[in-house]
């Protein structure tokens, strides 16, 4: 969560995009993977294809599955657009918005919280849910990695 | 024949498949293959004749939008992907 946040900031005033991995079937979200956003745009966001089809087998070789797929708003709320809903087509991903604009605000500073919310977005209907901040995935980094090959 | 890669969202096409085969000589051949055995799956991918910009699909790692589209050659031995476009917008 601070990395999709890091990275939301970091990027803004484009909008910054990205997923985060992990085993299929689990609904863990372990390996945080940040995305160009090849529209670069403070209103658009779309991952470069060719990007997409290396971020697709990479995670087909590891059983990995979009656990989230995240992208930031820059001057709107934390809430998926027509524009996101239309283009949703991972039923069981979760769909993170962080909204940036308060940084537009250069008087309340940059301590200013970021919105974080979590939706599902299926079949065009948008499902917020609640977003439960757990320590333990922070490990994800490692991932399948620290399991010693059979060389 | 091809192997077509098929993402989650078309998997109820496929009967859950991630990988299913198609013959045919071009994409739009293979897409045509592919709905005479998976019956709906080319009106999730073609509208009047053109790939839905959603839609990116790559024979072996060539995104077909820079490759002759729909006419864009398919071997017996290439792999087909189909990905849905991961994008959006504040609008």
């Amino acid at each position: 969560m601070d990395e999709i946040v890091a990275h939301s900031r970091r990027d803004h005033p484009d909008e910054a995009c990205g997923v985060v991995a992990g085993p299929e079937g689990s609904d863990r979200p372990e390996r945080f993977i940040p995305m160009l956003n090849a529209a670069r745009s403070p209103t658009f966001y779309e991952f470069d294809s060719g990007d997409l089809l290396r971020l697709y087998r990479d995670m087909d070789s590891r059983d990995e599955v979009p656990v989230v797929i995240y992208h930031s708003h820059t001057a709107t709320e934390a809430y998926p657009s027509r524009t996101d809903i239309s283009y949703a087509s991972e039923p069981d991903a979760h769909y993170v918005l962080v909204s940036t604009r308060s940084q537009n605000d250069e008087a309340s500073g940059p301590g200013n919280e970021a919105e974080f919310r979590s939706y599902r977005i299926v079949d065009g209907v948008v499902t917020e849910e609640q977003v439960e901040v757990v320590e333990t995935y922070m490990f994800a980094h490692t991932g399948a990695d620290d399991v010693p090959d059979n060389a | 024949m091809a192997t077509v890669s098929i993402p989650t969202i078309l998997r109820t096409h496929t009967g859950g498949e991630k990988a299913v085969e198609a013959s045919g000589g071009t994409v739009a051949a293979v897409i045509d293959d592919l709905e005479s055995r998976h019956s709906g799956i080319k009106g999730r991918l073609i509208t009047d004749g053109s790939l839905h910009r959603f839609v990116n699909i790559y024979v072996d790692d060539e995104d077909v939008r820079f490759a002759g589209g729909l006419e864009a050659p398919v071997k017996d031995t290439s792999t087909v992907t189909i990905l849905p476009a991961v994008a959006g917008g504040m609008r």
